[in-house]
């Protein structure tokens, strides 16, 4: 492209008044290269727009460099069909943040010009991925119980092709298994529509239901999957779009249990599972002798919220048990019938199916740990009753019920971990690595494992709470009680949400675009394979797991896998990763076009890589507040702070900048970064650089990282503003002026 | 030829439910059109200082979101705006949204200049009138879309003239009127979300009597940086620092004279304030009355860390009535404790009353046709065919579960106007 530089500065905003306009503007002729450069009082303004748009039309400018408010406003009014465009900073960052006719606010606003300048000459416009296969928008379903069947169906019924894969030789899942059930909004135990729901799957035109089949093999990445699917003894392969994971859950293993409960030691002490199946052959009897059911318990919390088995609630348990309990008040409304809770939980409209049980007359005990007392024929309940405040003895159970709870079915299966090759463990393990078991489920045909990364006790769910569909592999969405444990209107719910967001992924990735958090974007990083040294770092960075390799260690980008994070750029030690307009040529030139003074100036430079979706509104807020910090800063926005790329730090020292500060998101357990791990990978690799400058004799304290959320803009000026006067008490950088 | 018209989808209620139902069906290529009644984007969640468990701040979501609005130019978003009235059927729905004047066009920067020469004061809604702010003001520091606000009792007051005059931009006009849109689209999403329960009704509990009785929703403000206190968590009546805390849990909620329904998060939303106060203050004593702890599913780990500090004490017992001691005004509070039976009398320096999520529809005329529930809540996703409710409106859940439930309602109204 042959680019024709224009640059326009607004002086609306007291920019005008705070910054020598004039002087920028000779700048951005003489050093950014602008064939034009024109200033108007309110750039925003339709007549500010138009002088852009007349001189795209009439001298041709196709490279817009816009000197006024943040990027992050006004961003539909500065938005020119065929034109790229560079935002600098002026209003918030700049003279919102720093005195008026100060030689030093001064200095900031041309550098910030010199360094879009910089960043303009190496931009390209980004073309969007087209690989030559064809793209597939079918959805693929791992799962044909509630969840899976839902995504199929409202799928297909939103137009597009389904796979649904179960391994069972009928649809249903555990829900075949349940007779009666209550759903939302929980006011009636009704008999249980699962057929209703399997048979529109199965007579669904776009539809292909696959039962007693096995995913044996899944390669490849969004629109261009190929999923291998073993049936009947004989395999098919089936190009797929995107897929919803719904495998399900097994329930808790009752052996396993502390002995109060029982099990085991009376043929009448029961899980909740065992009572459904009880229940599916009509009338529920005493299980030792077929007797009837004249005192019942059932015991909530069996193994659950208990750090030695499941430290989580279930959540469907205390539903379960009051229906099992209603249905045992039905077939006899004289039997005696106790729920021993620790917390009763049923929130929502949930609280009058509670009410219900109480009106059919099932008694609820609160109690922490009562025990079952299996002597011999006799079964009985001793408990520490709250309520009352003493201990109570129920005598002549028939049958008690214990409530166990849900396993993610992605919880089974050994480490992955454990079987990488010692080859690869001694490589110098970057950031955390994920916990990935390998449990036959998806069989992924990539690098980094063959099954969706944990998050916490087997789930594979969502780290964030605004985006509970985000999963950790491009375009594979976890839904139902595989990624948290829920009942069966939850399920429908997310079955509905994750078949959205598989539908999603396919439009957005046909088009070339990436999926969240960086929805729409073209660009999309390119290798430059010739200088690759196999080192494996790109591999084994990348999030999301969007790289695979060959066998001599060569990566093998999947592009539709990506989410445009830079990760693998920062982490190239060769740089040969870059974006069409994100490269670590484009940083590193932005960072070599600040003039930095001489050390007799006494005007340290800072240079402040933040990540854009968190540090930089901060910073930007900041600035709506009229807060002020000092004017030796010069931010650069990242995609994520973890492409930075550690070139940039030895550029800006060698260049003569006295200190460097990431501001980076939380990371740890409590992470905040959206692309999980470039926060942590970021500080790490600073890590590494301080290692290097002490061994240089070069200050490591020059080099800092800090935790910033979008909220702290009453903290970062402090921050930047302590960090500058460490520098001057470290003395300048002895690579100053050379 | 593709009806533009009628194949897009109207979402009503900016929340989060709204904002995902909008954002994800735009992302998948369709066309929305977001109506809120406030003048900036992200409903409630915007108000809370930290989302449970991971005590992270609402704010980095939003700013996403936005994004995503900015980046796409399929989602129209009126603000200011509610819906007078809506009626057809799939595939054909007709609404009226009237849009109150907000007195500043497009044209604003948000310079903030309007906002310097403004003397007159309004309480501030978005911090529940703790405080008060200039009537020419920018909602909060996030608020999208980003332009100012001219109460109307500044814009037909004397002063209005004064602050159109300090804008360079034009951006004030005084003679705005309220206008109406007629809007025709295919689905419709109805997320108009909940407002807490009015604590004044619980008479015993002495909001609105005593000032240092305040609400959940209140707190989240008090711990907020951009909050009245500036995040620091203090008394009202002295802005003293308090040293012991009470959260009253089902203030409202699970009570048939209240809300006989549960609101689900409140349990999660008092233990996340209690590690607000213990951030502030290391050495807080903290009551939390409860009936039962409601912490589902893999929240229940944040209750079982909570239980570790020492100096929260979680107390098994209705609050049954709430006094205040005169001259310090500290609150007495009378708790039945369910587990011993005995009456105890509690002095605490502040209490929060976890009020319970009343939904709008319980409270708004529209949309007449669905069917509300006992409590208000219109209780079925799909109401009639093309019009589904979603939310809050549905069913009192958290943000995570919000969010489910509007990308799922964006995928029904994509199907009801899909064409085959």
């Amino acid at each position: 492209m042959d680019k024709k530089t224009a640059v326009y500065i607004c002086t609306g905003c007291g920019i005008g008044e705070a910054l020598d306009v004039d002087q920028l503007s000779t700048l951005a002729t003489s050093e950014c290269g602008a064939a034009i450069c024109k200033n108007h009082a309110s750039l925003c303004s339709p007549e500010g727009v138009q002088l852009i748009k007349d001189d795209i039309a009439g001298e041709g400018v196709n490279t817009l460099i816009i000197g006024a408010c943040s990027q992050r406003v006004m961003y539909d009014v500065f938005n020119f069909e065929g034109a790229i465009l560079d935002r600098v900073n002026l209003r918030e960052q700049i003279v919102w943040t720093h005195p008026a006719k100060d030689e030093d606010t001064q200095m900031m606003a041309e550098d910030y010009l010199r360094m879009s300048g910089a960043r303009m000459k190496a931009m390209l416009p980004p073309e969007p991925f087209k690989p030559e296969q064809e793209l597939s928008r079918d959805i693929l379903v791992v799962g044909g119980g509630v969840t899976g069947m839902t995504a199929a169906l409202e799928a297909a019924k939103a137009g597009y092709n389904a796979v649904l894969v179960e391994q069972a030789e009928e649809l249903g899942g555990f829900q075949k298994n349940v007779t009666q059930n209550v759903v939302f909004p929980f006011k009636e135990v009704q008999a249980n529509e699962i057929g209703k729901l399997a048979a529109a799957v199965k007579n669904h035109e776009k539809i292909k239901v696959l039962t007693g089949s096995k995913l044996e093999k899944l390669a490849g990445g969004p629109c261009l999957f190929n999923a291998t699917i073993k049936q009947n003894g004989s395999t098919s392969e089936h190009p797929i779009g995107a897929v919803v994971l719904a495998a399900g859950w097994r329930p808790y293993d009752a052996e396993k249990l502390d002995p109060r409960f029982g099990y085991g030691a009376s043929a009448n002490v029961v899980t909740n599972v065992q009572f459904e199946e009880r229940a599916k052959s009509g009338a529920v009897t005493r299980p030792s002798d077929g007797g009837a059911l004249k005192t019942v318990a059932f015991i909530q919390c069996a193994g659950q919220r208990d750090p030695q088995h499941l430290p989580y609630c279930s959540s469907i348990c205390c539903f379960t048990a009051l229906k099992q309990a209603i249905q045992v008040k039905q077939q006899d409304p004289g039997a005696n019938v106790f729920v021993f809770y620790q917390e009763m939980r049923t929130p929502g409209q949930g609280e009058d199916f509670f009410r219900k049980a109480q009106n059919e007359g099932v008694i609820f005990v609160r109690a922490q740990t009562p025990e079952v007392l299996a002597g011999g024929s006799k079964l009985a309940v001793e408990a520490f009753d709250e309520l009352l405040g003493d201990k109570i003895l129920l005598d002549d159970v028939d049958l008690v019920v214990l409530a166990t709870g849900m396993v993610p079915a992605t919880a089974f299966g050994a480490d992955y971990k454990a079987k990488q090759s010692d080859e690869d463990k001694k490589n110098d393990m970057i950031a955390s690595v994920d916990s990935i078991y390998v449990s036959d489920i998806l069989n992924l045909e990539y690098r980094q494992g063959p099954e969706l990364p944990e998050l916490k006790y087997g789930f594979p769910d969502s780290h964030f709470i605004c985006f509970p569909y985000e999963s950790r592999r491009t375009g594979i969405y976890p839904a139902g009680p595989v990624r948290r444990p829920m009942g069966v209107s939850s399920a429908i719910e997310d079955g509905t949400g994750a078949a959205m967001k598989a539908i999603q992924c396919v439009e957005l990735t046909s088009n070339g675009m990436a999926v969240h958090p960086r929805a729409g974007d073209t660009s999309y990083p390119e290798f430059f394979m010739q200088r690759c040294t196999q080192c494996k770092r790109c591999t084994e960075e990348c999030p999301f797991g969007a790289i695979n390799e060959d066998e001599k260690g060569n990566p093998l980008p999947q592009p539709t896998r990506c989410r445009r994070c830079g990760v693998c750029m920062g982490a190239c030690p060769e740089r040969i990763i870059s974006f069409k307009n994100y490269s670590v040529g484009m940083i590193g030139d932005m960072i070599k076009s600040i003039n930095v003074p001489d050390e007799y100036d006494e005007k340290p430079r800072i240079l402040v890589f933040c990540c854009e979706n968190d540090a930089y509104p901060t910073l930007d807020m900041a600035g709506l507040r009229r807060m002020n910090y000092n004017a030796w800063v010069r931010i650069i926005p990242l995609r994520c702070l973890g492409s930075m790329n550690l070139v940039w730090i030895a550029d800006s020292l060698s260049k003569g900048i006295d200190g460097i500060i990431l501001l980076g998101c939380r990371h740890g357990e409590n992470y905040q970064c959206h692309f999980i791990k470039g926060s942590e990978l970021a500080n790490i690799r600073l890590g590494k650089v301080k290692e290097t400058l002490d061994r240089l004799a070069l200050e490591s304290d020059r080099v800092r990282f800090e935790d910033i959320s979008i909220t702290d803009y009453q903290k970062v000026p402090a921050m930047l503003d302590e960090f500058a006067e460490k520098l001057v008490e470290i003395g300048a950088n002895p690579y100053k002026g050379f | 030829m593709v009806d533009v018209e009628t194949q897009s989808i109207l979402v009503v209620g900016g929340g989060m439910t709204g904002l995902t139902a909008a954002i994800e069906a735009a992302e998948a290529g369709r066309e929305v059109y977001l109506v809120e009644k406030n003048p900036y984007l992200g409903g409630r969640v915007s108000q809370l200082h930290q989302y449970f468990p991971k005590l992270c701040p609402p704010y980095c979501g939003l700013e996403i979101n936005f994004r995503r609005i900015k980046n796409n130019n399929r989602i129209h978003v009126l603000t200011m705006a509610q819906v007078e009235s809506v009626s057809g059927q799939k595939g054909s729905w007709d609404a009226r949204i009237k849009i109150e004047p907000r007195y500043v066009n497009e044209k604003c920067t948000t310079c903030g200049k309007c906002a310097e020469v403004c003397s007159t004061e309004i309480d501030n809604p978005f911090n529940y009138g703790m405080d008060k702010i200039k009537a020419a003001y920018l909602p909060h520091d996030m608020a999208f879309p980003f332009r100012y606000v001219i109460d109307p009792a500044l814009a037909k007051s004397a002063e209005g003239q004064t602050v159109k005059d300090a804008c360079p931009y034009g951006a004030i006009d005084l003679d705005m009127q309220a206008q109406t849109v007629d809007l025709k689209v295919g689905a419709v999403v109805w997320a108009t979300g909940w407002t807490p329960y009015d604590a004044k009704r619980l008479d015993t509990l002495g909001f609105g009597a005593y000032p240092n009785v305040v609400t959940n929703v209140m707190m989240e403000r008090l711990a907020a940086g951009n909050g009245p206190t500036k995040g620091k968590i203090l008394r009202p009546s002295d802005g003293e620092a308090p040293k012991t805390v009470a959260f009253v849990q089902c203030a409202g909620s699970r009570d048939e004279n209240h809300l006989p329904f549960c609101s689900s998060v409140c349990c999660m939303a008092s233990m996340k304030q209690a590690t607000y106060v213990r951030a502030q203050y290391p050495d807080a004593k903290i009551y939390i009355f409860f009936i039962d702890i409601r912490a589902m599913d893999r929240l229940e780990t944040f209750y079982a860390d909570l239980k570790k500090d020492e100096n929260v004490v979680f107390f098994k017992g209705k609050v049954a009535k709430i006094e205040q001691d005169g001259p310090t005004k500290n609150l007495v509070l009378r708790v039945e404790n369910t587990a011993t039976g005995s009456l105890n009398t509690i002095n605490v320096d502040m209490a929060v009353l976890a009020t319970g999520m009343q939904p709008n529809t319980s409270i708004a005329h529209q949309p007449t046709f669905a069917q509300r529930d006992d409590y208000g809540f219109i209780a079925s996703q799909e109401v009639t065919p093309g019009f589904f409710s979603a939310g809050c409106t549905r069913t009192p859940i958290n943000v995570s579960e919000s969010v489910q439930d509007g990308t799922a309602a964006a995928l029904k109204a994509i199907q009801s106007i899909v064409r085959r």
